[in-house]
């Protein structure tokens, strides 16, 4: 559902050009509760040469990233915020030639901070390949790097 | 065993594609193991700062904690993150970064791990990692 804020509306685009995310060709799906981002299998992301199983980084990026949209949908305005903490618990091991989807929710804001929850799946959410819990700090007044105008 | 476990770190590196992607290169210096990761424009996260990307961050620091394992176990296979806990104290700027690790406890099966992630000054940690890996 997209519940997102009008400013928010417009950065879809924008945010899918952020280099880390464009460099594993990873994708924002939905801005909304909860946020959703997807990356698909590709050779540049195996972690384990063995079995081809991607990297658990690639996981914590998706997830950091998913986390991050999901506190800016809560914000009514633009305001930079930054990672304080994330825990990644890994369930088990991604399939490889399988997309990777991060499923975020932000809990609860206040003034300073916002919570967030997520899953890493591989299309089903009761599947997860991993969970996340993660803490933004929220910069008021601080500079926002995203344009906020249609482009 | 696999021969990217077995011989040296650097190889090791080479061997995993997305070390390769994300140009991280390991090193051993007095006996340590150093990753280095030299800045490229892919590993931004927020272009207006720049800084680099959280997840890059914790890439890099989850990647030190399982080289350091295969550095001093020598595992068979290699090891599996359970999970793990990054905190980041600074911003990661576009510049050079550099990380190391040390197993704070080894059990038969479980590898209690701390990485941390700096830039210019070692002193100043931009990230640090605390997690647990299954040999």
């Amino acid at each position: 559902m997209s519940d997102a804020p009008e400013w928010l509306k417009h950065a879809k685009k924008h945010m899918n050009l952020t280099p880390y995310l464009a460099g594993i060709g990873g994708e924002i799906v939905e801005v909304g509760t909860p946020a959703v981002a997807r990356v698909p299998y590709s050779d540049k992301l195996i972690g384990d040469p063995e079995t081809g199983v991607v990297h658990g980084g690639v996981i914590t990026g998706l997830l950091d990233h998913t986390s991050g949209l999901a506190v800016m949908v809560k914000l009514r305005e633009p305001m930079p915020i930054a990672t304080l903490d994330l825990r990644i618990d890994y369930m088990r091991p991604a399939k490889p030639h399988q997309d990777i989807f991060a499923e975020c929710v932000c809990v609860r804001v206040t003034h300073e901070v916002a919570f967030v929850r997520g899953t890493a799946h591989q299309g089903d959410a009761n599947d997860p390949i991993a969970l996340c819990t993660g803490a933004f700090m929220i910069i008021r007044g601080g500079v926002h790097g995203i344009p906020v105008t249609p482009a | 065993m696999s021969g990217y476990l077995s011989g040296d770190p650097a190889t090791l590196m080479e061997a995993i594609p997305y070390c390769r992607h994300l140009g991280i290169t390991a090193s051993v210096k007095d006996g340590a193991l150093l990753l280095t990761m030299p800045f490229v424009q892919h590993l931004i996260g927020n272009p207006a700062l720049p800084a680099l990307h959280g997840g890059v961050i914790g890439s890099l620091l989850e990647t030190a904690a399982i080289a350091q394992v295969i550095y001093e176990t020598r595992p068979e296979r290699l090891p599996k993150p359970v999970d793990i806990t990054v905190d980041y104290l600074r911003s990661g700027r576009a510049v050079d970064s550099f990380a190391r690790a040390r197993i704070a406890r080894q059990g038969k099966r479980v590898v209690n791990v701390h990485a941390e992630m700096w830039q210019e000054d070692e002193a100043k940690p931009v990230a640090a990692l605390r997690g647990h890996l299954l040999l």
